[in-house]
């Protein structure tokens, strides 16, 4: 019987995921790495890692960024690619992909000073929000109702915030329903989603929203679906917002889901899903009577 | 096993931890990281930082 594939798990914190997602693959007889990135060097300019596929799974973006970029250009197979991770991570360049990709979003506008946001904000008229291209977890949020916020939180990221904050992205603020729409897309399929209910305009669960399965509907599988290829695809967690006006619109796309909250909800293994779809990317020719076997087994 | 919180020095027993795992202290609440099972060592876990996150 020909070895299993060589998976590795990138990450140092290892949350209730990355245990779901170690028990998942021991289901399937892979027993995975974990690769802890407060201990990696990278030796830029060796061969690859001795994995068949690498799941990057840390909690700090900037490091799985730089560390996707190094172990694709090192000749790893990871999840997601790194062209996928920075687009997602940024708010902006996700923007800017949807909008190439026709996919709906909500209206946005981006300037560089306070002067310049103040007159974007402006035009778009209150109530607007204000996000850091780069963040999680609803952090940093600023819902802006009026001029006088607007100067003052403007003001505020200029001068007590790093060099990003003063790339002002400012997004229409959606009237939604109390709550918004997270879909899980693996490759080009929406395999669940959940509603996130929060009587705060910010639905993160990180920030207390409560989830409660969202039945897919052809409508969100199809949105879903087309952000997630528009980003280039992976093991994604959509954001969408229900708007009354416009319909299903994409608000973000995270690239290193966490899901915890979601499985007895949706009742869909999600972690069993991630774990096929890293299983399915690991399979090379010297392992490729794995996959076989597996099927066989019914895995 | 038996471990120390770090910032109140209470004892308690966990089982089936993994190295970079996050707990809570029963006793004061502090977030505590596991940085070693062998021996069991835990110290005050890292605060959230502004790049982490999904």
């Amino acid at each position: 019987m020909s070895a299993p594939p060589r998976i590795a798990i990138l990450a140092s914190r290892i949350r209730a995921e990355e245990k779901y997602l170690l028990e998942s693959f021991r289901q399937r007889g892979v027993e995975p790495t974990l690769l802890n990135d407060d201990e990696l060097i990278f030796n830029i300019g060796s061969g690859p890692l001795p994995y068949d596929a690498i799941l990057e799974r840390t909690v700090s973006t900037s490091r799985g960024l730089y560390a996707l970029r190094m172990l694709e250009a090192m000749g790893n197979t990871v999840i997601n690619r790194w062209a996928t991770a920075n687009t997602c991570a940024d708010k902006l360049l996700t923007t800017v992909a949807l909008q190439e990709a026709n996919v709906a979003q909500p209206r946005c506008r981006v300037a560089f000073t306070q002067e310049s946001a103040l007159q974007a904000i402006e035009e778009m008229g209150y109530p607007v929000v204000l996000k850091p291209v780069i963040g999680s977890w609803g952090r940093l949020l600023a819902r802006i109702n009026d001029r006088d916020a607007a100067e003052a939180i403007l003001e505020h990221k200029e001068v007590l915030g790093g060099y990003q904050h003063s790339i002002f992205y400012i997004q229409e603020l959606i009237d939604k329903p109390g709550r918004d729409i997270r879909a899980f897309v693996i490759g080009d399929e929406c395999i669940c989603a959940i509603y996130r209910n929060s009587a705060h305009w910010i639905t993160n669960t990180a920030r207390g929203g409560k989830a409660e399965n969202c039945p897919i509907t052809p409508a969100i599988s199809d949105l879903a679906v087309r952000a997630a290829k528009a980003v280039g695809g992976g093991i994604l967690a959509v954001d969408i917002l229900e708007s009354p006006q416009h319909g299903l619109l994409i608000n973000e796309i995270n690239h290193t889901m966490e899901f915890r909250n979601s499985i007895a909800p949706t009742g869909v293994d999600i972690p069993g899903r991630v774990a096929d779809y890293t299983l399915q990317s690991a399979i090379t020719p010297d392992n490729v009577q794995y996959r076989n076997q597996s099927a066989s087994r019914g895995g | 096993m038996q471990a120390t919180c770090p910032e109140c020095e209470a004892t308690f027993e966990v089982s089936g931890v993994l190295r970079g795992e996050i707990l809570p202290c029963p006793e004061c609440g502090a977030e505590l990281e596991v940085t070693s099972v062998e021996p069991l060592t835990l110290e005050l876990a890292p605060m959230e930082q502004e790049d982490w996150g999904e």
